[in-house]
């Protein structure tokens, strides 16, 4: 093929509005979401400027940080009140589509785009978000921003941006069985660092990701930023086809095949070349725990807690000490022996349909641990009732679960589900950083088979032998 | 947004790696509408203990580096969520320069618009000025235009920016105001790509 390109590159050229020397590109952005947390200050500068929202059509907002999840109507916060109201005021104001809290196609900004078919390949997408990265899933550039650019893009439609270097993250093989897409993006990012994609977009290539369902994918997507990566993206292909028909946004009827040829083209060409090209075995990867006060310090759930000793450079001694501290863990310890009081199945990680089956397989006609607090938060209002219709909230609450509205939640505990200081938490969101669930709180990230297995053994255990072993 | 030139500032140093953006503001403090009035909140869990006392440990806490303008940190500061209440708490505190071996994307980025240079400097860099900074009163002069960074002792390095950063810092630029004067080009993408 005559000059063959990656799909990062075919979806920048053909969003670029102006090009000049000793400037980043000026590049178009066709879907805004918007929520409650960092656009106040950027509507205030809109008003402050006497400036409009240049294509209200192009932007759409959700509530979803701040947002209680077990009376999802009453918000006790008044801080936490006035900002969602003030979301409400502003998109009145400039005429923007706002799922509020009462409206069907309410949840996780990152959960609804997909689900509403306004993600779509090809798009590029903003959010003042930096999991953002989720909906690169479909084969869009989909980045976070900060406010200043939350205000840019509602003013111009645009960004300057430099074009990114570009690497492929390849997955070769299968994953083994119990082993989830959770597990593989833990294990790339324990495996390169949390700052290997700084700089980069990345397109994940290779036989698992290939096999992987839409779902799964947005689950490696929404983790790139853990690696410092702002993007991550995935070639379309049948898979993303047919998980977008006949959703709410998309093109219906003859319209859609069209866009679905079109969409399959942006995928990247045979012999296109990367900036970097790293690569994974899939077959290697186990299921992860997280023991440390970021993304990257995981381990396989057969392993022990690492040492201070195992590195010699000292501000990386220095990370581990601290780290081991705050989590309140021994060097060399299993990590299986570690006691949990609480398990968080939601997030935008892993709060999906798909993942609330899987963790329902898992503890489906057994007890929580008396010793553990497990709770489970639906991605969205449309998850949640997908999955009562299924009868999964019933799994879960037959369990000791409790079952709550959609939301945020304890991702990052801005409603009132936070994890008290010294408790220790299994979670399916995607950052353990200190305090993120609570001042003290010591979160494990990991997927929703291996929270639903902690939540019943009360402690991490090996999902792949867990229903074979009794546990209580 | 107010220009940055060159300053000369108390340097306040903060030896630790990976940074995040939930440490240098934690989420209960991003629920205000407003833009100012974080720096009270900077790095809050690290600042204070359970019972809102100051920790004494903490160089942010340490008289000798009271009014510091310059803040010296360890790898991949700002790592993590994309909110820009972290440069505003940053900024709001006092800071205008930061120092460090690399920084997150996101957070890089949202120095620039709100007027704050993000050095790039090497390890090696780095660890001299945490050093330095031990002693009372060590200051550092900023001199953007010439991308220059020395003390009075004789130390000294330069370092790299974009060209497009550096200007929107050195004139202190509202940059949709640019941008706008680019609205023919947007007008003229939007009519080709329906
Ligand atoms: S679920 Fe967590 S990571 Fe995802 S958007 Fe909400 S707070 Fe951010």
């Amino acid at each position: 093929m005559h000059n063959p390109k990656n799909i990062i590159q075919k979806i920048w050229e053909q969003h670029v509005v102006h090009q000049e020397e000793g400037k980043p590109d000026l590049l178009y952005i066709d879907l805004h979401l918007v929520h409650e947390v960092t656009s106040p200050q950027a509507f205030e500068g809109l008003r402050l400027n006497g400036r409009k929202v240049r294509r209200p059509e192009l932007t759409f907002a959700t509530m979803d940080h701040n947002i209680p999840t077990r009376q999802r109507q009453v918000i006790n916060d008044p801080i936490s009140k006035k900002q969602v109201d003030t979301l409400q005021q502003n998109c009145e104001e400039f005429g923007i589509t706002l799922a509020d809290i009462h409206h069907p196609d309410n949840g996780i900004v990152h959960v609804i785009g997909p689900e509403l078919g306004l993600t779509q390949p090809g798009k590029t997408i903003v959010c003042g978000d930096s999991h953002t990265s989720t909906h690169g899933a479909f084969g869009a550039l989909a980045f976070g921003i900060g406010t200043s650019e939350v205000e840019h893009v509602l003013a111009t439609q645009t960004l300057w941006q430099a074009p990114p270097k570009t690497m492929n993250v390849k997955v070769n093989g299968k994953l083994g069985t119990g082993v989830t897409a959770k597990d593989l993006i833990l294990a790339i990012i324990g495996k390169f660092g949390v700052r290997f994609g700084t700089g980069y977009v990345i397109e994940y290539t290779g036989e698992a990701i290939r096999g992987f369902s839409m779902e799964e994918r947005m689950t490696v997507c929404n983790m790139s930023i853990e690696g410092g990566a702002r993007a991550g993206l995935i070639s379309p292909d049948e898979t993303t086809v047919e998980y977008l028909r006949g959703r709410k946004h998309v093109p219906q009827g003859e319209a859609f095949e069209e866009a679905a040829a079109h969409w399959k083209a942006l995928a990247t060409d045979e012999g296109a070349t990367y900036d970097t090209v790293v690569e994974i075995d899939a077959a290697e990867v186990e299921p992860q725990v997280t023991w440390g006060t970021n993304p990257g310090m995981c381990i396989p759930v057969t392993a022990n807690v690492p040492s201070p000793d195992e590195t010699d450079k000292p501000s990386e001694k220095d990370e581990i000490v601290r780290a081991l501290e705050y989590m309140g863990l021994q060097a060399g310890q299993p990590i299986s022996d570690v006691k949990i009081d609480h398990v968080f199945i939601g997030s935008c990680t892993n709060s999906r349909l798909s993942d609330l089956r899987k963790a329902a397989e898992i503890i489906r006609g057994k007890k929580v641990n008396p010793s553990v607090t497990a709770i489970v938060v639906p991605g969205s209002f449309s998850v949640k009732l997908s999955a009562e219709k299924e009868g999964l909230d019933q799994v879960f609450k037959d369990a000791g679960f409790e079952w709550r509205d959609a939301g945020c939640s304890m991702c990052l505990g801005m409603n009132d589900d936070i994890i008290p200081s010294g408790e220790r938490c299994a979670s399916t969101s995607n950052r353990n950083f200190e305090g993120r669930q609570g001042k003290g709180a010591r979160t494990h990230l990991v997927s929703p088979e291996m929270a639903a297995a902690a939540a019943i053994a009360g402690h991490f255990v090996d999902v792949r032998k867990f229903t074979a072993q009794e546990v209580g | 947004m107010e220009p940055l030139r060159t300053l000369q500032g108390l340097v306040c140093p903060l030896n630790r790696t990976n940074v995040d953006t939930d440490q240098i503001i934690p989420k209960q403090f991003l629920k205000r509408i407003e833009r100012s009035g974080f720096g009270q909140f900077l790095f809050y869990n690290w600042r204070f203990d359970d019972d809102g006392n100051p920790n004494p440990d903490f160089p942010l806490n340490q008289p000798q580096y009271k009014g510091a303008s310059i803040l010296v940190a360890g790898e991949n500061f700002g790592c993590g969520s994309s909110r820009e209440h972290a440069p505003w708490a940053i900024q709001d505190f006092g800071f205008k320069v930061i120092i460090a071996p690399s920084y997150a994307d996101i957070f890089k980025n949202n120095t620039v618009k709100n007027g704050i240079l993000a050095i790039q400097a090497s390890d090696e860099q780095v660890q001299t000025i945490m050093k330095k900074a031990e002693t009372e009163g060590y200051s550092l002069t900023i001199n953007l235009e010439e991308q220059k960074v020395y003390d009075n002792e004789g130390f000294q390095f330069q370092f790299d920016i974009a060209p497009y950063p550096k200007e929107m810092l050195l004139n202190g630029w509202d940059e949709i105001g640019v941008t706008l004067t680019y609205e023919d080009k947007i007008e003229q993408y939007e009519l080709t790509h329906k």
